[in-house]
């Protein structure tokens, strides 16, 4: 297998990283940065997952028909760490909520710029 | 299609667009997991990616707004540059890794080979992904649905309290459309039933108590949507759901401690039955169940502070 072929997952998995990073630092509106920071986190999931895949595996549930598994243990770590993803996006967004009430915006620049002008 | 997807969430500006596409983002990569043989992941990012984080961030925009202003100065280049860089050094590191798929990868020598090897005997369940979630690291599990405790706790305490101000304005129900309402009574029982089937099956099948509680959860939140949070809060009181979230942790907590009690290690199932497999079969089910518990609770209340914070302006158009 060619390295191209071979390596083509990482890749894809370091460009979504790298539109979720860049949202984060790009893009003022403070959803659109939650937004970003899912896509980052999705990126992690399927870096994971990837690793586990292997060729001709089955999924980890044990079947006298199949010899090969995919590794388990990455599937685990990723099921986890999904739900306590959404737990802590709800925790982001609760507190931009409170920013809202607090300052009228979401734009990280008129936060600042309303802090400078107290 | 993933990338496309993402690209496209960085250039729009209208919010709602945004979220609606990163949920068809989520339903895609759970079609990757699938894939990817990771059936247990795929079931649980299709419930909580494109299900419930969507809903969300739609409550929060619902909430505050749903235009991003324009571009204040002229967009520098250096968040691209940055970026750029970044990914460049990122695929430069690749080039030593595994290929995709390949079964002589580092990370399948370790660990994994005895799960795979030795799980069936010592815990006897088909699904070796709840046998390693619930029995050989009940420790890192238990310490997530802290994490997801917690978070709701945060919730709660930064929306304030709901239901502990009656006289709030509450939000109008889309009762009034029949169409949903009908097929809505003929789901959501559908929906629990399969949440319950998710949660219990989870031994042979892909599903456990995480994928069982977000499941249930959404059922309510679909119920809370079209009859109103206030019908929704008179089903499920939200002081329930304090003592439940709280109940999942101490399930998961109290199975550890009863097997210490009963002469083994924390949370460790074998001493819970006559012989280690029942045991570990009695053990996982109660954590699972915990898990599951929590879940539900810390999502449905999550989502009912929300609800329960968007409601003035939508009252007084009635």
């Amino acid at each position: 297998m060619s390295t191209t072929l071979g390596l083509y997952n990482y890749w894809i998995v370091i460009f979504l990283m790298m539109v979720g990073f860049y949202v984060v630092i790009a893009h003022g509106n403070l959803i659109k940065k939650v937004v970003g920071l899912n896509i980052f986190q999705t990126s992690v999931f399927i870096l994971y997952i990837t690793m586990g895949k292997v060729d001709g595996g089955a999924a980890p549930i044990l079947d006298d028909a199949v010899t090969a598994y995919s590794n388990p243990l990455p599937h685990v770590l990723i099921l986890t760490a999904i739900v306590v993803g959404v737990a802590t996006t709800a925790l982001a967004l609760a507190l931009i909520v409170r920013i809202k009430e607090a300052y009228g915006t979401v734009e990280e620049e008129e936060i600042h710029s309303q802090d400078e002008s107290l | 299609m993933l990338a496309v997807t993402a690209l496209s969430v960085v250039f729009l500006r209208d919010l709602f667009t945004t979220v609606m596409l990163f949920g068809i983002y989520s339903l895609l990569s759970a079609g990757f997991f699938v894939t990817m043989d990771a059936v247990d992941v795929a079931l649980t990012e299709a419930s909580v990616g494109a299900g419930v984080t969507t809903m969300l961030m739609l409550g929060t925009l619902a909430l505050t707004g749903r235009k991003e202003k324009a571009h204040r100065k002229p967009t520098s280049m250096l968040p691209l540059a940055v970026v750029t860089v970044t990914g460049l050094v990122l695929i430069y590191g690749t080039l030593d890794m595994p290929f995709l798929g390949d079964p002589d990868a580092p990370v399948h020598q370790h660990v994994a080979p005895r799960y795979i090897e030795q799980s069936y005997e010592e815990i006897g369940m088909p699904n070796i992904v709840t046998s390693v979630l619930a029995s050989y690291r009940g420790f890192d599990t238990l310490g997530e649905v802290v994490v997801i405790f917690t978070a709701g706790l945060g919730v709660l305490t930064l929306l304030g309290l709901s239901g502990d101000s009656p006289h709030r304005a509450r939000p109008v129900a889309m009762g009034h459309h029949l169409v949903l309402r009908v097929i809505a009574r003929a789901l959501i029982p559908l929906i629990l039933l399969y949440a319950l089937y998710i949660q219990f099956h989870g031994d042979y099948g892909p599903g456990g108590g995480f994928q069982a509680g977000v499941i249930f959860g959404a059922a309510i939140i679909l119920y809370t949507l079209l009859f109103g949070l206030t019908k929704a809060e008179r089903v499920i009181t939200p002081v329930f759901l304090r003592y439940m979230m709280a109940a999942g942790v101490l399930i998961y907590g109290g199975t550890g401690v009863l097997s210490l009690l009963l002469g083994g290690e924390f949370l460790n199932y074998n001493v819970l039955a006559h012989d280690p497999l029942h045991g570990q079969h009695y053990g996982i089910i109660a954590v699972e169940f915990g898990v599951g518990v929590t879940v539900t609770a810390v999502i449905i209340s999550i989502f009912f502070n929300f609800t329960g914070r968007g409601s003035q302006p939508q009252e007084e158009k009635q």
